[in-house]
């Protein structure tokens, strides 16, 4: 038998370390990371990136991604990451953030590099829970939502009401691009691809601000199958969160 | 550009001698009395290709020199205390990553909001880490505003040399006083040496990743710890500044910092124009402490006076490293309020004889 000729259609991305991560079963930030790794790849952009991970379970990010990375505390990655922008304005500049470290602590940082108009590109993780630290409640947990903080459900007159801050950002003029995406189905991987491109190439191109929201299961925390957390982000989330561009100058054709 | 004696007000001084060391980037809050520094970086660094952003927080101002010492730049935040207290966490995760940056606190009146009026209330926070973990911040204290332009440089040295933060810490005198200055001669940031730790783009070499968290069950945090406290004994043995001054005949010797030491100074000159033994020992280094200095000065026939704006902080050093080899007598004015020269000079004459007229006898 002569030699099989065999064509590879599937591997590791070069921006992804041929390592096992520490994420749960079903959990979305392993299937957000080989996105971001796709892009990168795609676009001949992982020797020029610098990325800055969150603090969340994303934290070990630098231990999973492929090219130089720079650890900020909890909340500041788009602090840290405009300090990196600034001094290396042709490099590529990418944040990871869940809901608690963008959009609780770091509130400020997140509309301010927005509002400024930050050439750099954000992966938001809405999970609507805190998975690192056990199940907290998020700014994003749905309303009735219990966590181990929230025992009873998030009431909106304690607790207000989930925050969207991919809405939020959309009206500082810094931002050029924001869409929803979700982890949980074949389509909306596939969609969640296209956006996060778009929102690159938004900062090779220099037009400002991009952010890529993702719904994303956490069924450890919330205590689920796999299955149940799909189910859970289709069924709840999309109610408070719907899925679609939310914000786009770009100009890009689709 | 050769440098000529110029007047210039405190915070432009640590201003332009921080571009002149090859700083091209600058974040930072206002907060009185240190406002005339980032007003006049705001249009200087643009001039040589920097970049100034005014931040959204002192919090988002030190993530931001965070970010650029990461990226290979010397940069600079400067703030007062209250500000100070919010850049905490940051100077914390920039010592455990071991980064370089340069952080000024033109210190005021606390707790609190305290006021706007030079104090000297921070040296605790300054000199013992003000944020979490095991980790110290080389801290300089200049008393005029020509030591300031050249601290400002050894700022910038060692806190390159030993990727380290290091603090600049004035007040809100020597931010706003006028006086003459020669400036160090400019240095392009394109000539200091290379820097291999830093994340730059991954091209050419494996990718780096700069991080302070070590959860390894090896004992990894200890080790990385080790290795800091390593640092930190290197900087105790060749960093120690200090200035002796009228000292080696002293039966009494004031000891002071910054601006409290300009004002012990003149009380001094006028003791000594008396005919009283006075001398002065001002420490430039605040962490490390010039101790075995100090200690070889203190003998059973030399009284120690500690003179400082603040209830009491310094002092704390000095017990340590006078112990009871000699009598230790402390006068301090906290909350923003500037002793005179004859106030300083009242103490000292007070702890000669004894009388505990002025200030009070340290029982150690
Ligand atoms: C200053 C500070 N406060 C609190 C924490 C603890 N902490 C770590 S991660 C986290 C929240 C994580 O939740 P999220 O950002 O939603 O990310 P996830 O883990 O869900 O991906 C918190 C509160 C910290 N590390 N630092
Ligand atoms: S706790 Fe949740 S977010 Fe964290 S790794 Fe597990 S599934 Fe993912």
């Amino acid at each position: 038998m002569s030699e099989a000729a065999y064509k590879q259609v599937f591997r590791r991305p070069e921006s992804l370390k041929d390592v096992p991560t520490h994420y749960c079963p079903g959990c979305g930030h392993s299937v957000a990371h080989r996105l971001v790794a796709e892009v990168l790849d795609e676009m001949g952009l992982r020797e020029q990136t610098i990325g800055v991970p969150p603090v969340g379970c994303a934290v070990l990010a630098y231990n999973y991604f492929n090219f130089d990375m720079v650890e900020a505390p909890h909340g500041r990655a788009l602090a840290v990451a405009t300090g990196v922008k600034r001094v290396l304005p042709d490099k590529f500049v990418l944040t990871y953030q869940g809901d608690g470290d963008l959009a609780a602590i770091g509130t400020a940082e997140t509309i301010h590099a927005a509002n400024r108009g930050e050439n750099i590109s954000c992966i938001f993780i809405n999970n609507a829970i805190y998975g690192m630290t056990g199940g907290q409640m998020a700014p994003t947990t749905l309303i009735g939502g219990t966590s181990t903080t929230t025992p009873g459900g998030r009431d909106a007159s304690r607790d207000g009401k989930p925050i969207d801050i991919s809405q939020m950002l959309a009206v500082c003029d810094g931002t050029v691009f924001i869409e929803r995406c979700t982890l949980n189905s074949f389509k909306g991987v596939k969609k969640a691809k296209k956006a996060i491109r778009k929102c690159f190439q938004a900062q090779v191109d220099g037009l400002g601000f991009g952010l890529v929201e993702l719904l994303s299961p956490c069924p450890t925390n919330m205590k689920q199958t796999p299955q149940q957390a799909w189910e859970f982000i289709d069924n709840e989330m999309m109610a408070t969160f719907p899925l679609g561009v939310i914000k786009d100058t770009t100009g890009y054709e689709d | 550009m050769p440098s000529e004696k110029v007047l210039m007000r405190g915070s432009d001084t640590l201003a332009e001698a921080a571009v002149r060391a090859g700083c091209r980037y600058f974040f930072g809050y206002p907060i009185t009395p240190q406002n005339e520094l980032p007003e006049y970086l705001s249009w200087r660094l643009p001039e040589v290709g920097g970049t100034f952003i005014q931040a959204e927080s002192e919090v988002s101002a030190i993530n931001m020199v965070l970010g650029a010492a990461a990226a290979g730049a010397r940069a600079l935040t400067s703030s007062s205390s209250p500000g100070v207290s919010l850049k905490q966490e940051g100077i914390s995760y920039l010592a455990g990553q071991e980064l370089p940056a340069v952080i000024a606190n033109m210190m005021r009146g606390g707790p609190g909001l305290g006021n706007i009026a030079a104090s000297a209330a921070d040296y605790f926070q300054a000199t013992r880490g003000g944020a979490h973990g095991d980790y110290r911040t080389p801290v300089l204290a200049p008393d005029s505003c020509q030591e300031l332009a050249e601290l400002t440089f050894t700022a910038f040295d060692l806190a390159d040399k030993y990727r380290t933060p290091v603090m600049l810490l004035g007040d809100g005198l020597i931010g706003q006083v006028m006086e003459p200055v020669v400036l160090p001669d400019p240095i392009d940031p394109a000539d200091l040496p290379p820097k291999d730790y830093i994340v730059d783009g991954c091209a050419g070499r494996e990718p780096r990743a700069i991080f302070s968290m070590l959860l390894g069950q090896q004992g990894e945090l200890m080790q990385h710890n080790f290795k800091l406290q390593a640092k930190y004994d290197e900087i105790t043995a060749n960093e120690l500044r200090w200035d002796e001054y009228l000292i080696e005949d002293a039966e009494i010797i004031a000891v002071a910092y910054g601006s409290a030491s300009r004002i012990i100074r003149a009380a001094v000159d006028e003791l000594r124009a008396e005919g009283i033994k006075a001398g002065l020992f001002r420490p430039i280094t605040l962490w490390p402490y010039p101790k075995q200095a100090l200690r070889d000065l203190a003998k059973s026939d030399v009284k120690i006076a500690v003179f400082e704006l603040s209830a009491g902080q310094m002092v704390e050093d000095v017990m340590l490293s006078v112990g009871e080899r000699a009598e230790i007598d402390f006068y301090g004015v906290p909350g923003g309020v500037i002793p005179t020269p004859a106030d300083a000079a009242a103490f000292l004459r007070s702890s000669l004889a004894g009388d505990g007229k002025v200030g009070r006898r340290i029982a150690i």
